[in-house]
């Protein structure tokens, strides 16, 4: 990829990179169809141990139904699931070495806190002192070390929460499963618990595979993040590739927002393209991609990485263009504006508010000019 | 002075419609009211009160007179120095005779059975309805109450086509060949079961059914992703859960079943001992009306300590919040 090293900025972790790792979870050409609905088409992943892997998709996009396969609630129509090197076809929910943390949470209501945590050691038949123990090292793991006699309809939200999870880590499972872990939680208290699911991943040295809908969630927690569509895979890659170098256009509008640019490829060399957008925009790059496409790329290019101004950028030829400001929306934090080029096309910008007061104010209605870096953006070929 | 956007925060506004709201109030209040008194009215007149009175002819004397027994109690004039004139006799006699202890636990046991085997039969029923697709459940639902369209006295008729030796039962396990002389069924307690659990059988499954359907499945898959077999899981999950609908389903099988007439009367041969039928006879045959007002209140006190029973439980699942 010509996208200089985007590693994985949170942690020095990055056995997909290393071809001698073993993989630990393998999905191999997996298809579930419900009736006729396809659910997952003959899709294959791969996850290693230790990874926080997300699952990231709209809603249907077949992610809760690879975690149920996963989990043993439902059988593959083709194709195999393998852990550990060892196929699951067939292997039950409850004899494999994988837990569940449900987004119902699914706590037992007629069992206390302690009951709902000790149920799956039970089951182990592991001997009660050792029970009381666990259920106390959990406990106080999800800080809910007052809360032990009480019933899970007597706690909150983000009580309940912690409870499925220290129920679901307290067999110490090799995969632990989190179908939309935060989904329930508002967003305060999910950022909190974002932070939190990472530091006990860590800390248990377990493999986590998460679904969300949530991408800001995915890119705060995985390693690595698998966008779905339709039961298919669109992209793997780690958060930071995700943003900055999206394979393909589905990719790039899903996650967070982008502009496209639809054009033609003029010039084209090993570390450089120029891409003529409408008459008025020539885009030069030094991401050309590996496309030797001429007509219908997309230059791809963040709304954050382009500058507006009232001024004339010092170089015009490139890279820049003129327009007005259609629409602003002031965030606090950022402002985002719509830049009407006279060509018709619409860009969105978004200006980091570092200063209080804005030195250069737009408004409605005021030329402006956009523009941007060479390494800005990137070009998209699908 | 700060200004106030908050218009309740003007002291010289008054709360708005306070007058109004008062009237309003009331006739909402009354109109509440009155759709408890309606039914409670009800209850008070066609149960107490007979209740009452039957309850007095059972202090009474039997006479051989029309009506056949002897008043001991008229009004509240003589109210104190008839107290002393009430006659337990009619409940003495009930401990006296045997018959009626025999036939009051002949009727618990056979209510008892009755209710374990429906439970038995209305419990997979349930579950199946629950676990159905939730596009053909009412229909389930509906196929449940069905038999509710024909009389419950025709119905029990049929069984007796059924299951005397003659009838379609023994003929057809004749043809098949599994017996090569007829069963006798009808004229035992076996009818009786068979006629308690067919009539009854609605009454187990409705409740169950709603318990059942109200449970998140997740729950059970839970059970099983911490290593419980499905087994397991619903003696640990299902089962427990659906405890208030179990309980429910018992007392709608048990309470009735204990006072049944009809079913005993017409499945179950004159040799059976129950409860409604020594009623009946004391009543209609022996024309003793004390004596049979004295079953009665002993049968009401025998069924009322099930309901309590059923009540507590029920106060107890929803201090559960479930």
């Amino acid at each position: 990829m010509a996208v200089k090293s985007l590693n994985s900025i949170r942690r020095n972790f990055s056995p997909w990179t290393d071809p001698a790792a073993k993989p630990y979870i393998q999905f191999e050409n997996v298809t579930k169809q419900f009736g006729d609905f396809t659910a997952v088409n003959n899709l294959s992943l791969t996850i290693y141990e230790r990874e926080f892997y997300a699952l990231l998709g709209a809603s249907g996009c077949g992610k809760s139904t690879l975690l149920r396969m996963l989990a043993g609630f439902d059988e593959p129509t083709s194709g195999r699931i393998l852990l550990d090197g060892q196929d699951l076809r067939g292997v039950p929910p409850h004899k494999r070495p994988v837990n569940m943390m449900f987004q119902s949470y699914a706590l037992f209501p007629h069992m206390t806190v302690e009951k709902n945590i000790a149920f799956g050691l039970k089951q182990e038949g592991m001997a009660s002192a050792d029970i009381a123990k666990r259920v106390a090292e959990m406990l106080k793991l999800v800080k809910l070390e007052q809360f032990a006699k009480r019933k899970p309809h007597q706690l909150s939200g983000g009580q309940r929460q912690r409870v499925a999870l220290a129920r679901s880590v307290a067999k110490r499972p090799k995969v632990l499963l989190l179908d939309e872990p935060l989904g329930a939680l508002d967003k305060k208290l999910r950022e909190e618990t974002q932070f939190e699911l990472m530091d006990l991943q860590q800390d248990l040295g377990l493999t986590f595979v998460v679904v969300t809908h949530d991408q800001e969630e995915a890119m705060t927690m995985a390693d690595r993040i698998a966008i779905l569509d339709k039961g298919e895979v669109m992209q793997v890659a780690t958060p930071q590739e995700i943003y900055e170098a999206p394979g393909s256009r589905f990719v790039a509008n899903f996650v967070g927002s982008m502009n496209l640019f639809e054009g033609e490829v003029t010039r084209r060399d090993e570390t450089s393209a120029d891409i003529q957008i409408g008459p008025d925009l020539l885009i030069r790059t030094v991401n050309p991609g590996n496309s030797e496409r001429k007509a219908g790329v997309n230059y791809a290019v963040r709304p954050e990485k382009i500058r507006v101004s009232s001024k004339k950028p010092e170089e015009t030829g490139v890279n820049s263009a003129q327009g007005e400001i259609f629409d602003i929306a002031y965030l606090g934090d950022v402002t985002n504006y719509n830049v009407k080029l006279d060509d018709g096309r619409i860009v969105k910008a978004t200006v980091i508010n570092s200063n209080r007061l804005a030195e250069d104010p737009l408004t409605w209605g005021d030329r402006a000019w956009i523009s941007f870096k060479p390494d800005a953006g990137i070009v998209l070929t699908r | 002075m700060t200004q106030s956007f908050a218009p309740g925060a003007d002291p010289a506004t008054p709360p708005p419609a306070a007058t109004s709201s008062g009237m309003h109030g009331f006739l909402r209040g009354l109109s509440g009211k009155l759709v408890i008194i309606v039914p409670y009215l009800w209850l008070l007149v066609f149960f107490l009160v007979p209740f009452l009175i039957v309850a007095k002819i059972s202090l009474s004397e039997t006479a051989t007179a029309m009506p056949p027994y002897q008043p001991t109690f008229d009004g509240l004039t003589g109210f104190l120095s008839k107290l002393s004139s009430f006659s337990f006799d009619n409940y003495l006699w009930l401990t006296e005779d045997a018959l009626y202890f025999k036939a009051y636990v002949s009727s618990v046991v056979i209510a008892a059975i009755s209710t374990v085997l429906t439970l038995l039969v209305g419990y997979p029923m349930a579950y199946g309805m629950a676990r159905a697709p939730t596009t053909i459940r009412p229909t389930l639902v509906m196929l449940v109450i069905l038999p509710f369209w024909t009389s419950f006295l025709i119905r029990v008729y049929a069984w007796i086509g059924i299951l005397k030796p003659e009838g379609l039962l023994n003929q057809f396990l004749l043809w098949t060949g599994v017996i090569d002389t007829p069963l006798v069924i009808l004229n035992t307690h076996t009818a009786i079961f068979i006629g308690i659990v067919y009539s009854y059988l609605p009454f187990m499954v409705l409740p169950l059914y709603a318990a059942l359907e109200k449970m998140d499945h997740s729950l059970v898959e839970a059970a099983q992703d911490l290593g419980c077999t499905p087994t397991g899981a619903f003696w640990k999950v299902t089962f427990p859960l659906s405890r208030p609908g179990v309980i429910a389903g018992c007392m709608l099988v048990f309470i009735p079943a204990v006072g049944e007439f009809v079913i005993p009367d017409l499945l179950g041969g004159s040799q059976t001992l129950m409860i409604g039928r020594t009623l009946w006879n004391e009543f209609f045959s022996n024309r003793d009306w004390p004596v049979a007002s004295a079953v009665a209140v002993i049968l009401l006190l025998l069924l009322v300590i099930p309901i309590m029973i059923f009540q507590q439980a029920q106060a107890k699942t929803q201090e559960q919040g479930r």
